[in-house]
């Protein structure tokens, strides 16, 4: 399972990358959020796929019983997607502004403040 | 408890909320961004005070042991950069008062400020190494905001830029801390120091190290990944600039000294000579960008690229003494370009543009302000006694005692082009006559308002005060550099200081 996990975070991370050099900015925003989606699903398999009950401890007992899932990737994880939907949301807006101001979606011709 | 670490963070957030509810009193706001931030420099005094006289200030949150909660820590390097912070916050706010254009009030300039100083104050004091990140988004999110305020087409095509790469620094810094947090198990930066250092296997430990410089070196607009910088920090209005002139960057390098001394030294041959060479490339890409520039912002832009080289290398060289030449400059270099940006803001009141060709005979109508320009560049450029020439002395003197002879040269050479650029900027903008066809412009015809000179000229002026305090009074702020340079060089310290109560 980790495995597979791996090469799909591996291929997520190329296409992002992919769609990242088009020179549409439509699909560059569209590469962003393939990339803050390989980013999560990086966290979460690389910090152990364990297969546990939730972390909660029985009344009076100090430690947990059994195997338990570990909480904080997935509270990073839980935080990074609230970022990244944020940052994103911020990003359409910009694409749809820009796109009105410059009149183009390609990225070859915004190069006015280049040099 | 101590209430001097969280009020850097606290003021502004809370300033910032403030402002949002007075939204349709742009009056108010105005009053409160400058309270605020006045407040802010007090604080990051206070803080500094308490920091020198205890080391380490260490803050747990929910008073729970130091490796389970979220800690904010203080030591010298970072005080050190919340004062400048406080610093440079007072000095927009002032200079906002006259030069922000009253739609970008009206859309909420001086909130998304205090969101921009609060995310700086907490990348700069926080101790853990997720929160970092989360600090970041802050600060991002806020420059982002500030960077499209407006609307035009430039700033548009520089945000793009700007936000693109910036978001991907971030997803690499969050896959980094991910398998960082696979590796060693643990999220606060001291913890991770002290499980780095027992490591069978460092190896793994130098990629993710290298995923972390790749992404402060994108924040840090480091060679080779600089380029979203000059082509975005000209284009918004000008305290704005300014703003991120003076601290955006300034977080990448601050994010790159912390972890480089702190987590990451299990293999100092191999990253810090990557970083010594990235700094080389950084310092020389940048001053012949500059020198191939005819644009006032644009230049003092490449500029920063130049000067995060020797920042830089102050921490790849890794020696006490080049530290100490790091944090100085660092304390220098946001003091002076701040500066520069802010004069280069009035020149445009004056005569209405940035284009060098467009400019001219600022200096036979205002001498003064071609004094008040002349002692950032020249700081800048690093003429003695002002405070560039000190802080490149001691970093080119750790160079050649740690015999990087061509680093050092290339940062000597970088020196003359920096000065070359600035007799530039001063031979077209000060000194040759007015072009024929600006005749008709504002200055000439005594047309500009004065009712604002004094909030463009009071930040321009203490700046500049400071710079020379710096470059006059040396010897105290040498001193201040050293001790946060020993803080730096002795990790153990930060780590006992934070997980020390956890151990007893």
């Amino acid at each position: 399972m980790e495995s597979l996990m791996a090469y799909v975070v591996g291929i997520l991370f190329a296409a992002a990358i992919y769609m990242m050099l088009r020179r549409s900015i439509v699909k560059l925003v569209i590469g962003l959020i393939m990339l803050s989606n390989a980013a999560n699903l990086l966290i979460f398999v690389v910090s152990g796929m364990t297969r546990g009950a939730p972390p909660l401890l029985p009344e009076g007992a100090d430690a947990p019983l059994g195997a338990v899932a570990d909480p904080l990737p997935q509270a990073l994880i839980l935080t990074a997607i609230v970022i990244a939907f944020g940052v994103l949301a911020f990003a359409v807006v910009l694409i749809r502004r820009a796109y009105e101001v410059v009149g183009t979606d390609d990225l070859d011709q915004m190069k006015d403040t280049d040099t | 408890m101590n209430l001097e670490l969280v009020l850097p963070i606290l003021i502004p957030l809370i300033s910032g909320a403030l402002s949002v509810a007075l939204w349709r009193s742009v009056r108010y706001q105005r009053i409160l961004a400058v309270l605020a931030t006045a407040l802010l420099l007090a604080a990051s005094v206070w803080l500094l005070r308490s920091t020198i006289d205890q080391g380490f200030l260490v803050m747990e949150m929910g008073s729970w042991p130091a490796p389970f909660s979220i800690v904010f820590v203080s030591d010298l390097l970072s005080a050190i950069m919340i004062v400048l912070t406080g610093i440079i916050g007072l000095a927009i706010a002032i200079y906002s008062l006259a030069s922000t254009p009253s739609g970008h009030e009206k859309f909420g300039y001086y909130p998304l400020m205090h969101l921009l100083l609060a995310g700086v104050a907490g990348s700069f004091l926080t101790g853990d190494i997720f929160n970092l990140f989360v600090w970041f988004e802050v600060m991002l999110l806020a420059s982002f905001a500030l960077l499209t305020l407006g609307g035009e087409r430039a700033q548009m095509e520089g945000a793009i830029k700007y936000v693109t790469l910036n978001l991907f620094s971030s997803a690499i810094f969050l896959s980094a801390v991910g398998l960082l947090y696979g590796t060693v198990g643990t999220l606060n930066m001291a913890d991770i120091a002290q499980k780095v250092a027992t490591l069978e296997d460092p190896g793994m430990v130098t990629v993710v190290s290298m995923m972390f410089m790749v992404s402060f070196g994108i924040k840090a607009a480091a060679f080779p990944l600089f380029f979203w910088l000059p082509a975005s920090y000209h284009t918004p209005q000008v305290a704005v600039s300014a703003l991120f002139a003076g601290l955006l960057t300034k977080v990448g390098v601050y994010a790159l000294y912390r972890v480089f001394t702190l987590i990451f030294t299990q293999d100092v041959e191999y990253t810090h000579t990557i970083l010594l060479w990235a700094a080389a490339l950084t310092m020389l890409t940048g001053v012949l960008g500059a020198a191939a520039q005819f644009e006032f912002r644009r230049i003092l832009s490449f500029h920063i690229v130049s000067q995060i080289g020797y920042m830089i290398l102050g921490l790849a060289l890794f020696t006490p003494l080049a530290i100490i030449g790091g944090v100085f400059y660092i304390m220098h270099h946001i003091i002076v370009k701040t500066n520069l940006f802010l004069v280069s803001g009035i020149v445009y009141r004056l005569l209405g543009s940035y284009e060098l060709k467009d400019l001219g005979g600022v200096y036979k109508e205002r001498p003064m302000l071609a004094l008040l320009f002349l002692i950032p560049a020249l700081s800048l450029a690093g003429i003695p006694p002002l405070s560039g020439f000190f802080a490149k002395f001691v970093v080119i003197r750790a160079g050649l005692e740690a015999e990087a002879y061509v680093v050092t040269g290339i940062a000597l050479l970088v020196g003359l082009l920096t000065l070359y650029s600035m007799i530039k900027i001063w031979a077209e903008v000060f000194w040759k006559k007015t072009p024929e066809h600006v005749k008709s412009l504002s200055l000439l015809r005594g047309e500009v308002k004065t009712s604002h000179n004094w909030a463009y000229h009071i930040p321009v002026v203490g700046l500049a005060a400071c710079t020379l305090y710096i470059g006059l009074n040396g010897q105290p702020i040498y001193e201040l550099a050293e001790m946060a340079a020993d803080q730096l060089m002795n990790p153990e310290l930060y780590i006992e200081a934070v997980l020390g109560g956890a151990q007893q």
